[in-house]
């Protein structure tokens, strides 16, 4: 009785939180089909793309990474890079403390799963009265997870059988990046932020050339964006 | 690819690794109920679309303005892209539409 009651409890989690990816599914399996291909064209075996999906879960960081497979072997500048790249979701979990706790063992799930496209869906959704918020959230998360795993690994399969000429494909990075980047700066009231990761970006591109400038980039933001933090201002610090 | 398979797993590792700290630190350093500290709150509003931007010219910084098509193809294409998301602001269209002017591009004008 009281598997049959858990097991009604977890489909009707299920049934409410499929409608709120069905957005989510269009855009993983675009991405993650081309992330897929563009791994393969990139000469990566779709191992790569599978696995990579599977464990990283992070879009931006996942193109970041075959770039620097492709790369000189630099551990600690794929730490930095990454931490830096993902380091906005540092502000999801501060924003998920609450929702993210006293889910029991999902909520390790959770946290592991909280890309940009859970995080907000789970940040905004509202539950369904019934319907329990942990499972809920984790389906959405899960259903997320295997949109853009299964999107990556049949890229990456299905980038063999590519009759097309794919020159040019890696482009689709360079797209991805300037609209989101695009979209923040329309979504922005300030928009120094965008003007210093643009210009330091540049400046140490210049200085450092297209191998060392990242890490010099990353500290000339914070230091840059720490100098016009005005801690004694209240409420909105921009 | 240079590196040893072993290299590579060390190299996915620190992806790995690096993702998972974003994700988990948060729940680790600020327990229930605690107000987070200003600088963090701060950093959280402004360091994404630095980021981004860093990104973008990440993407570019193979593009040579000395020879080839002197980044003309990247140019007319970012431009077509950012265009294509002020006409419509769907983000696949523009991701789309970018990539493949892009491709059609290289491909068969600036060959």
């Amino acid at each position: 009785m009281e598997a049959v009651i858990k097991s009604r409890q977890l489909q009707k989690a299920l049934q409410a939180a499929f409608p709120y990816t069905i957005p989510i599914f269009a855009s993983f399996w675009f991405l993650g089909l081309t992330y897929g291909i563009f791994m393969h064209v990139c000469g990566f075996s779709f191992w790569y793309p599978m696995l990579m999906s599977l464990l990283i879960f992070a879009g931006s960081a996942e193109f970041v990474a075959a770039q620097m497979l492709l790369g000189a072997f630099n551990p600690l500048q794929a730490l930095a890079m990454t931490l830096m790249i993902n380091a906005r979701h540092l502000f999801y979990g501060i924003s998920m403390l609450d929702k993210y706790r006293g889910n029991g063992w999902k909520d390790l799930y959770l946290i592991f799963g909280m890309c940009d496209e859970s995080f907000s869906i789970n940040y905004t959704a509202q539950v369904p009265p019934g319907v329990d918020r942990g499972w809920f959230m984790f389906f959405v998360t899960l259903l997320n997870h295997l949109y853009w795993f299964s999107g990556a690994t049949l890229g990456g399969l299905f980038g063999a059988l590519l009759q097309f000429d794919t020159t040019g494909l890696d482009f689709v990075m360079t797209a991805m990046f300037v609209v989101i980047f695009l979209e923040q700066w329309l979504q922005s009231r300030q928009h120094r932020s965008a003007l210093i990761g643009l210009g330091a970006a540049v400046l140490c591109l210049l200085i450092f050339g297209a191998d060392k400038f990242i890490i010099p980039t990353m500290l000339l933001i914070l230091i840059a964006l720490t100098l016009f933090y005005k801690p004694r201002k209240r409420g909105s610090a921009l | 690819m240079t590196m040893s398979l072993t290299e590579q797993f060390i190299m996915v590792g620190m992806v790995i690794l690096g993702t998972m700290l974003t994700r988990f630190l948060p729940f680790l350093f600020f327990p229930v109920g605690r107000p987070t500290p200003k600088y963090i709150q701060y950093l959280g509003q402004v360091l994404p679309l630095a980021m981004f931007g860093m990104l973008v010219i990440y993407c570019l910084k193979d593009v040579s303005l000395l020879s080839g098509s002197h980044g003309l193809a990247e140019f007319l294409s970012i431009a077509l892209t950012v265009g294509l998301h002020f006409w419509r602001r769907q983000m696949l269209l523009s991701i789309a539409g970018g990539t493949i002017f892009y491709m059609l591009l290289v491909q068969y004008i600036l060959v």
